[in-house]
């Protein structure tokens, strides 16, 4: 199957300053590909370039197989829901959702039809002859899908869609979203810099910085996997714990030594890993720092570690430690017998640590 | 006790409140009062005959309340050779004022809508020489604007005065629709683009039907301008396509013997009443619209 959306080499510059550069995307029909990055990185102007809605000042982009490059927005065959929902304020619901059709030129009876449509889909027909202005937050952004659903393209554009929405309103929109791309089989492009949203709604993630694509791939790989030091920070919460540490070579496999405040240093044994440089930053997510009753990976191994901090969470307690000089979080059981200042064995899972050379910031395993 | 002290304390402070209230009415009164005086004395006046104003008092009441002052006044007055009152140029004011305010509201919003939802190379340039325009005198472009309306051949003539009130209203009416659409996420428009409008559907359909505050603040300003203005109108006229302040002029001025105080003053209250009755009928829309821009969600 041929790409729905292929990116090739596109910049993107105001002025002299360089907006986007060189990004190289594409994804099959189905994908839901996720932009995420900090605020500024690029990825909503990137969205606006694969509208039509920002000029492009090199490179390429086809939708569907067809060249897309200079065609203007309307003829490009997408959707857009933006972040304010832009919905019509002075049109109904009705009218706003249907104001595409007429512009298009689009018969009143099929126009009439596809409204009844989507109003069903998202239970939004009590809502038709409202304005924008009497409904809430939440109204709106379904009004807003409405709008792009009628309209069905072959590409579904979402410009930080939930960001204006409450925290509860936001997960419950998120979860409709997903299964509205599951129940369509439609093909998305969703702008966040809610690195949550992201691993929640994508099947593939884009991760950007300063314009620059820094990992492009699935949730798992993204997560499990990150290409470097930025990516590895960026995705997962609470954050990978990313600690200084010496690597040196031994029979069975790499020791790795890390500094601890009282006492000696935790020297840990990767199995894996044999080729590594001597100063490495060890990556591992909270998770695979836990109570030791709790694992029984081949790669777990037991130190004691003198717990700084314990933060309840509810379903988890997370413990910080200081390690290799830095804040280090473990995910732990909720009825954990960790305490503040008091040492707690703790087991560390290698089975899916990160190396990252501490110069570059790339991956080095 | 504290309780009682405080108690106290507020009752002071509701009295205090109270007579700070009245001596604030009470100021406001005889700001109003000052200010309503001429309008009085216009209004008795225009309602006493000649021989009552010479021996009466200026700001007694008419003994006699006769409208022969206001019938001269609209059909009679003469404006130097002619006497036909203000009725023939009252019109006139009115077929200038009409297109003019309608025309420059029209392409003001347009502007400001191209000046702050199509930002192109140089939009801000632009705006910024449009809103020079707002500053320069009215005599400055006098000889250069006469020069113009010859060559376009509209000298002398009501499309010409229109052609001067347009232009020179335009530097004001952009800068209203301008700042008030700035105010509009862009995103409106892009989502309109996305939809497949294109730059006048996207004005008609949804920046039009947005701007009714702005819309009301620009014609009552429009309105004002054009319909009070009198160098254009003493200028750029002849015989025949004078506007109502012109007239209004010449009666006061180029009478000979006996001034008709009461025809004056009918003939200048005549003058003023389109102004008046916009002020009173959308008066409560320019507050609003002033201020419409700002609180908008």
């Amino acid at each position: 199957m041929s790409p729905i959306l292929d990116i090739n080499n596109l910049y993107k510059s105001y002025g002299t300053t360089e907006i986007l550069k060189d990004i190289n995307v594409s994804i099959e029909p189905g994908d839901f590909l996720v932009l995420v990055g900090p605020s500024g990185c690029g990825k909503s102007t990137l969205l606006n370039c694969i509208a039509g809605l920002e000029p492009i000042t090199g490179g390429a982009i086809s939708i569907d197989g067809k060249d897309m490059t200079h065609v203007s927005p309307k003829d490009r065959d997408i959707a857009m829901v933006f972040q304010s929902y832009a919905l019509y304020p002075t049109m109904t619901v009705a009218k706003n959702i249907t104001f595409g059709m007429k512009v298009r030129g689009v018969d009143q009876a099929t126009q009439d039809k596809k409204l009844a449509q989507v109003a069903a889909q998202l239970q939004i027909e009590p809502l038709l002859n409202r304005r924008p202005g009497q409904l809430s937050g939440g109204q709106r952004q379904r009004v807003a899908m409405g709008r792009a659903l009628v309209r069905d393209p072959k590409l579904f554009l979402f410009d930080e869609p939930l960001s204006n929405l409450d925290a509860k309103l936001r997960v419950e929109m998120r979860t409709e979203i997903k299964a509205l791309h599951q129940n369509l089989g439609a093909s998305m492009v969703y702008v966040t810099h809610d690195q949550i949203e992201a691993m929640t709604l994508a099947t593939k993630i884009v991760v950007m910085k300063g314009g620059v694509i820094q990992q492009i791939g699935s949730p798992s790989e993204i997560y499990n996997r990150p290409a470097n030091l930025f990516v590895a920070d960026f995705m997962g919460s609470p954050a990978m714990n990313l600690i200084p540490a010496k690597a040196h070579r031994a029979a069975d496999g790499t020791r790795i030594e890390i500094a601890r405040n009282s006492g000696g240093p935790i020297v840990l044994t990767d199995t894996k890993n044999r080729d590594l440089p001597e100063d490495v930053i060890l990556g591992v997510r909270p998770e695979d720092i836990a109570d030791p009753d709790l694992r029984g990976s081949d790669a777990t191994q037991a130190a004691d570690c003198l717990i700084d901090i314990v933060e309840p969470a509810g379903a988890d307690t997370f413990a910080v430690m200081q390690l290799g000089g830095k804040h280090v979080t473990a995910r732990l059981h909720a009825e954990t017998t960790a305490k503040p200042g008091h040492s707690k064995r703790l087991s560390f899972d290698l089975g899916k640590v990160s190396y990252f050379a501490p110069e570059t910031g790339l991956r080095l395993n | 006790m504290s309780d009682l002290s405080m108690s106290q304390a507020t009752g002071q402070n509701r009295t205090g409140k109270i007579i700070l209230r009245w001596v604030l009415y009470l100021a406001l009164g005889l700001f109003a009062l000052f200010y309503l005086m001429p309008l009085f004395v216009m209004i008795t006046t225009s309602l006493k005959s000649l021989d009552e104003i010479r021996t009466g008092d200026l700001i007694a009441l008419p003994r006699d309340v006769t409208l022969d002052a206001w019938r001269t006044a609209w059909s009679g007055a003469c404006t130097g050779i002619q006497c036909e009152g203000v009725r023939p140029y009252f019109w006139n004011s009115i077929l200038i004022a009409i297109p003019a305010v309608a025309i420059s509201t029209l392409l003001g919003a347009m502007n400001g809508y191209v000046v702050a939802q199509w930002q192109f190379r140089g939009a801000n340039i632009i705006f910024s020489l449009m809103l020079f325009g707002c500053f320069i005198p009215f005599q400055v472009v006098l000889l250069p604007m006469a020069r113009m309306l010859g060559i376009m051949g509209i000298a002398g003539t009501i499309p010409g005065l229109i052609f001067v009130h347009v232009i020179y209203g335009l530097g004001f009416t952009t800068l209203f629709f301008r700042n008030y659409y700035v105010s509009i996420p862009s995103e409106l428009t892009k989502a309109a683009k996305v939809d497949g409008a294109g730059f006048f559907r996207i004005f008609w359909s949804i920046f039009l039907p947005l701007s009714l505050p702005i819309i009301v603040v620009t014609v009552i300003w429009q309105f004002t301008q054009i319909w009070n203005d009198f160098l254009f109108g003493v200028s750029f006229s002849q015989a025949g396509t004078q506007p109502v302040t012109v007239a209004l002029n010449n009666i006061v001025n180029s009478t000979t013997g006996v001034k008709e105080y009461n025809v004056d003053m009918a003939a200048a209250i005549i003058a003023a009443l389109p102004t008046l009755f916009v002020y009173v009928v959308a008066g409560k829309y320019f507050i609003r619209g002033l201020t419409a821009g700002s609180v908008k969600g």
